[in-house]
């Protein structure tokens, strides 16, 4: 049987994750990655990490972003940009690309973006014209400098956090000489963990009225000379993401009132902002945390490769002979290792394929919003309520049709939008908190691989900083319970679950066309999933308390966990699948495929089986906890025990993936420095 | 004010850091694995195109030709990167690239395919290429095209050239011991096979490769496959030079007890 040769080369990966058609996104790639194997690794292996302080040596990441292009690439071609339309799935690449060596050099790339979100998705086109223009770095011959930003919402609550209810930032209006005048603002907000706060030369801050001429709350934009205090406060003492810049800073401003992102009415003598903080926010994090997920991914591939070199080499600084199978072979003639190792590598494919397939939805999704918000703007349907009646509305016309059997027209761009908006709202949060949370977990066993290397600073890979880096990315953004709580609401979409039922009955053929892949289970446990969830909708406790309700973590948190474990394995096969047909008609990959597709199959049982087996666990807790329904339950240990039965081969596939990578060949040494 | 039209040679070479180990079938050598490993494009010849555009950006109206010799689907991945440091337009071919090709043949057809080249003026030519290549280690691919093309002056182990006021060539070629020979070449068509010269590599620049890929795609796909004659060149072994690792561990030494260890130890090879 064919088995795996090399590490999974570019341009199958390209074919697997889906952009071989897109050269820009191809290139753009290799620019990031050029970047994080030079110049990040070098200021890691320096030891840049080792200081909370900025310093010249980090700063001259923030040039090697403007010369690859990776500053430029968040923005359209109109303000200086380079790839026309979305930018989802590129700036997830370039993720994970700094994040195979360092999260927080993404993390300092990302958060430029994100300063630029709130202006992107809510600005006036006047605020966006101004900032987006100036964030892009010179071309040659211009004399000005790349104006860069920071995203200020997190505030010292007390400790760090963000609430979207509740701000200590406020704003009161400091001068208004007449209605017909512009106000003047004066800001007063303490953020807390604000990134690129060294350098920033301006701070998109989250603020709230503390005066009765002012409405609601609202992002607002501060800038170096603004009259007043801009302080950057002092550097926070974080323990990770040390390539990024973090201050806790201090901002007493007078500013004019069309510094508003997306700009404010009068009304009644009141300014009335156009957004508030918390309608920006939902449309900034809606598509951000998805390249976040996407970070965490990037650790547990990049550890595969220094975990073989040093398993191989675990011996031979002794007296070993060249050829013997201890010397070519060392830890890996032990199945434990690999078979471990094989696991790190089977959860890395599947949180790439979660989170390159949520990044390509929100590519999806990104006209189909605008198109929507056009379209309701010239009905007349405010946003709010009347949107989100319009929207229930369209939902039940969507799954009208979908019940015949039919598709919608795809000139139907909202019916469009109303499909994939359930499914976009379901894999962002999913991803992030999957991806990172479960990754954290995952990068550990990684660290462990590796004995006492893996916890020293020139472990190759980085994997012990990789490891501690995975914990702010489970948190900020948004930490897991928050993803939970988005879940719980996402989840239950009637357009989403229809999707589902879609899915199993896929399932159900993928299993006879492929075999091996652990896909009767996964359609089986996604079946079961539903029920679960039907009969938690339907039925009450011992106290007549209804068991699925919004302020019901220990219910609906679960839930959601166990749909995390399904829906990456899920994506993981479609990769797969996608992979055997579009790889086949790829010459370049002629050699590659056969063996890649045994291990990725493989990869897939173990993953697949691994998921089940969790979202089992988590879903026999809610049915047994919570109910006698002796219905339920004879159904649920039925259900249960035939995807149990699934599970066989699983043995198997572990066992030749682990054999796999005792002969898989990686390069001589590891294409960056320790 | 002169101005060039370059054209630099190159094929592609598998990245350095993989294993390379030569396999022998019944049909001919080649490496490991090698059509599955990551390609780079051939190091000296990637850095005389570096030099060719810069070249080209200090003498408008200047235009630089890549004209490579590797299988398309490598190429196509090799451009992904290439693209994104110079300007330049590609003329490709789909030939296998491995190790052991002849380089002869390579030479012909290059000659054949650089002629073609519409309005490409040949009073103007400055043909330059790797002076030698990580894959065939030969070095002799760019000389032979040279001859093929008429073209007699020749460098080798340029580390230099400067263009100087009356239009003439000054040529530095690398000589042993660190020192160059320096050459006056009353101007093109000439042949320069570049050793590293002075150059950083460029960083990637996505926007000049987004409008480099306008061309290079549709290069790609007309690409002319060529075949080399079976009869061209016969290998009747082959094998990976050894390695020897004779490793000391020491401390605190001085630098010039460290150089006499050296030296004591390159008398005795």
């Amino acid at each position: 049987m064919d088995s795996i040769k090399i590490i999974p080369s570019d341009e199958l990966r390209a074919i697997l994750w889906r952009f071989a058609d897109r050269y820009d996104l191809q290139m753009v790639m290799q620019s990031a990655r050029t970047v994080a194997r030079g110049a990040v690794a070098r200021a890691v292996a320096n030891g840049a990490r080792k200081s909370h302080e900025w310093s010249s040596e980090k700063a001259q990441l923030l040039d090697a972003f403007d010369e690859s292009g990776i500053t430029a690439l968040f923005m359209d071609p109109r303000y200086g940009g380079y790839i026309e339309g979305p930018k989802n799935l590129a700036l997830a690449l370039v993720a994970f690309e700094l994040s195979w060596v360092d999260a927080g050099a993404a993390t300092s790339s990302l958060a430029g973006n994100l300063a630029l979100a709130p202006i992107h998705e809510r600005g006036t086109e006047e605020q966006r014209e101004n900032y987006m223009s100036a964030a892009v770095p010179p071309s040659g011959g211009e004399k000005r400098t790349a104006r860069r930003g920071a995203f200020g919402l997190t505030e010292p609550l007390p400790y760090v956090g963000v609430e979207t209810g509740i701000l200590s930032g406020k704003m009161r209006i400091a001068e208004w000489s007449d209605s017909t005048a512009e106000p003047i603002l004066q800001i007063e907000k303490r953020g807390r963990f604000i990134t690129n706060m060294d350098f920033a030369d301006f701070v998109c801050v989250a603020v709230e009225s503390d005066d009765e001429r002012l409405k609601g709350s609202c992002m607002v934009i501060l800038e170096t000379g603004d009259q007043g205090t801009f302080d950057r406060g002092a550097p926070t003492l974080k323990l990770v993401h040390q390539l990024s810049s973090t201050r806790d800073p201090i901002f007493s401003l007078r500013v004019p009132a069309s510094r508003i992102i997306g700009g404010y009415e009068i009304k009644d003598g009141t300014v009335v902002p156009r957004f508030s903080h918390s309608e920006i926010i939902e449309a900034v994090f809606k598509r951000t945390r998805v390249t976040v997920a996407l970070m965490s991914a990037a650790k547990l591939l990049s550890s595969v490769e220094p975990i073989i070199r040093y398993q191989r080499s675990r011996f031979r600084g002794g007296n070993l002979e060249p050829g013997s199978p201890r010397y070519e072979l060392g830890i890996q003639q032990k199945d434990d290792a690999v078979q471990r190792l094989a696991a790190i590598w089977a959860m890395g494919e599947a949180s790439a394929s979660l989170g390159f397939t949520a990044a390509r939805v929100f590519d999806l999704l990104d006209p189909l919003e605008k198109e929507k918000d056009r379209l309701f703007h010239e009905q007349g349907i405010e946003r709010g309520r009347q949107e989100l009646k319009q929207i229930i509305k369209l939902q039940q016309q969507l799954l009208e049709i979908k019940k015949t059997g039919q598709k919608p027209s795809e000139d139907d761009l909202l019916l469009r939008y109303i499909e994939i908006d359930a499914l976009a709202n379901v894999l962002c949060p999913a991803s992030k908190l999957w991806c990172t949370g479960q990754g954290a977990t995952m990068m550990r066993e990684a660290v462990s691989l590796m004995g006492g290397y893996g916890i020293t600073e020139d472990c190759p890979g980085f994997l012990g900083q990789k490891w501690q880096d995975a914990q702010l990315e489970a948190t900020y953004e948004g930490p897991e319970a928050v993803q939970r709580r988005q879940l719980s609401f996402t989840m239950t979409n009637p357009v989403f679950l229809f999707m589902m039922r879609g899915w199993i009955a896929d399932l159900a053929e993928t299993e006879i066309q492929h075999p091996g892949t652990g896909a009767a289970g996964l359609g089986q446990s996604f079946d079961l999933w539903l029920a679960t969830l039907e009969f938690l909708q339907s039925h009450a406790d011992d106290n007549n308390g209804k068991l699925y309700s919004s302020s019901r973590h220990g219910v609906t948190f679960p839930l959601a966990d166990a749909l995390c474990w399904l829906l990456a394995a899920f994506y993981q096969l479609q990769d797969l699948i996608h992979l055997e047909e579009a790889g086949a008609e790829s010459p370049s990959l002629a050699e590659e495929l056969p063996g890649a597709i045994v291990f990725l199959r493989d990869l897939c049982m173990l993953q697949s089986c691994r998921s089940c087996g969790e979202a089992l666990r988590l879903l026999s807790e809610l049915v047994h906890g919570y109910t006698l329904d002796q219905q339920m339950v004879d159904r649920f240990v039925a259900e249960r025990s035939a995807i149990e039965r699934s599970f066989h081969g699983l043995g198997e596939a572990k066992e030749r993936a682990g054999r796999s990578l005792t002969c898989i060949m990686i390069p001589e040494t590891l294409d960056y420095p320790v | 004010m002169s101005f060039f039209h370059i054209v630099v040679c190159s094929g592609v070479a598998p990245d350095p850091l993989q294993t390379l180990l030569p396999v022998s079938d019944h049909s001919a050598p080649a490496l490991k694995n090698e059509q599955m490993l990551p390609h780079l494009l051939d190091p000296w010849a990637e850095h005389s195109l570096f030099e060719a555009a810069n070249l080209a950006k200090n003498n408008p109206q200047s235009k630089v030709w890549l004209v490579s010799m590797a299988p398309r689907a490598k190429l196509s991945q090799v451009m992904m990167k290439v693209a994104q440091k110079a300007s330049f337009e590609l003329v490709a071919l789909d030939a296998p690239s491995n190790g052991f090709t002849d380089s002869f043949a390579a030479a012909e057809k290059l000659a054949e395919t650089i002629r073609s080249i519409p309005s490409l003026d040949f009073n103007r030519l400055l043909l330059f290429g790797g002076w030698e290549s990580a894959s065939r280690a030969s070095g002799t691919t760019l000389q032979m095209t040279g001859e093929l093309l008429n073209i007699c002056d020749q460098f080798q182990g340029v580390d230099e050239l400067e263009v100087t006021n009356d239009g003439s060539l000054r040529v530095l070629e690398r000589l042993e011991g660190g020192e160059h020979q320096i050459s006056l070449c009353a101007g093109p068509p000439a042949v320069l096979g570049w050793a590293t010269g002075n150059l950083p590599e460029p960083p990637n620049n996505p926007q000049v490769g987004m409008t480099n890929m306008r061309q290079i795609m549709p290069a790609l796909q007309k690409a002319q496959a060529f075949g080399y004659p079976a009869d061209a060149l016969q290998f009747t072994s082959v094998a990976l030079p050894q390695q020897k690792r004779d490793t000391e561990l020491v401390k605190d030494k001085n630098p010039q007890e460290i150089a006499r260890e050296i030296v004591d130890w390159m008398r005795r090879q």
